[in-house]
């Protein structure tokens, strides 16, 4: 089907020229898997399952999420003791504390110590705490780190560039649809007097997942 | 039995790491799952069972989200929430609207 666009002012001289344009959605071919996820779209508005503002909404809230809040509630820790122990008490309250939507699914926080390190993984999905860290890497979905983190994570933690000293023991943490973690990193040296918006800052997506740890920058 | 998706201690290569910048219609479908278990229409529960019952072909060959709403479909026919006669029509339509947008100078 075409369309003339008639006194659009697309036309010169009788002849139609396209607009000079990025590429648009519309012009990515359309797979099974898009025409389905529209379908699927319609179909649950259609059955009055939700309106057309909570699909907007939602997506809203998708891009909104960014490991800043994680790095938030870190930093906060950080400088605040009574803080750090309720953060390790229900993370999800503490997260209210500072006006951060957690989600309803429980978090755990676990707090690396000089002997200590943890990571978080799900082995058998991809479960993860994604209103504090935003949507997650496609490593951690990936077979390779579900299935060796929780066997070798010394050595994969060694290829995200986080060599541990022998001495320092490494948790692994499994997280399930029903129970979710978040690592809460020590502070580094040479941070002492950061403002606790300079604390957040260093505080990264891998490192609330224990792939990486935060550095004075 | 361990299935296809109980992946955790088996041998695999190197951890790829690069980024990915996800497309439109993955943040859709995240929505609409997001949507369907905070209306409690689905739970978590179902959803990953849904996902591993794709099988090894499409737990191997499809991507994260493809899983997903092929998943979010299958459990909405299950569940009656829709009917395959109005999902295909659905299909159709989202077909046709695309092919006309895409034929727009």
């Amino acid at each position: 089907m075409t369309h003339a666009h008639d006194g659009h002012g697309h036309g010169h001289d009788g002849h139609v020229h396209p607009h000079p344009r990025q590429p648009d959605i519309e012009d990515a071919p359309l797979t099974w898997h898009m025409a389905l996820t529209e379908a699927m779209a319609e179909l649950i508005v259609q059955k009055g399952l939700c309106t057309p503002a909570d699909i907007h909404r939602t997506l809203e809230k998708i891009d909104a999420a960014s490991p800043a809040a994680g790095g938030r509630l870190v930093a906060r820790a950080w400088l605040d003791p009574d803080f750090r122990a309720r953060l390790l008490q229900d993370v999800n309250a503490a997260a209210g504390e500072l006006g951060i939507d957690a989600g309803g699914i429980p978090i755990r926080a676990v707090a690396d110590t000089p002997d200590l390190h943890n990571v978080i993984v799900c082995t058998l999905c991809s479960c993860y705490p994604r209103f504090l860290l935003g949507g997650s890497p496609d490593w951690y979905k990936s077979k390779a780190y579900r299935a060796r983190v929780v066997r070798e994570p010394r050595a994969v933690l060694a290829e995200f560039g986080l060599d541990l000293p022998e001495g320092v023991q490494i948790e692994v943490h499994d997280s399930t649809a029903e129970l979710r973690y978040l690592v809460l990193p020590e502070r580094p040296t040479g941070t002492e007097g950061w403002s606790e918006d300079e604390l957040a800052a260093i505080v990264t997506r891998d490192c609330l997942i224990g792939t990486a740890l935060p550095v004075a920058a | 039995m361990q299935r296809i998706h109980d992946v955790g201690g088996l041998p695999a290569g190197p951890v790829d790491r690069s980024p990915h910048d996800y497309a439109p219609w993955e943040k859709k479908v995240d929505a609409i799952m997001r949507l369907m278990i905070g209306a409690n229409l689905f739970t978590l529960d179902e959803m990953r069972r849904t996902i591993e019952e794709l099988g090894p072909g499409a737990y191997e060959e499809l991507s994260y989200y493809q899983r997903w709403i092929q998943a979010a479909a299958n459990l909405a026919l299950e569940k009656g929430l829709v009917t395959p006669s109005e999902l295909g029509r659905a299909i159709e339509a989202a077909k046709a609207r695309h092919a006309e947008a895409a034929s727009c100078p």
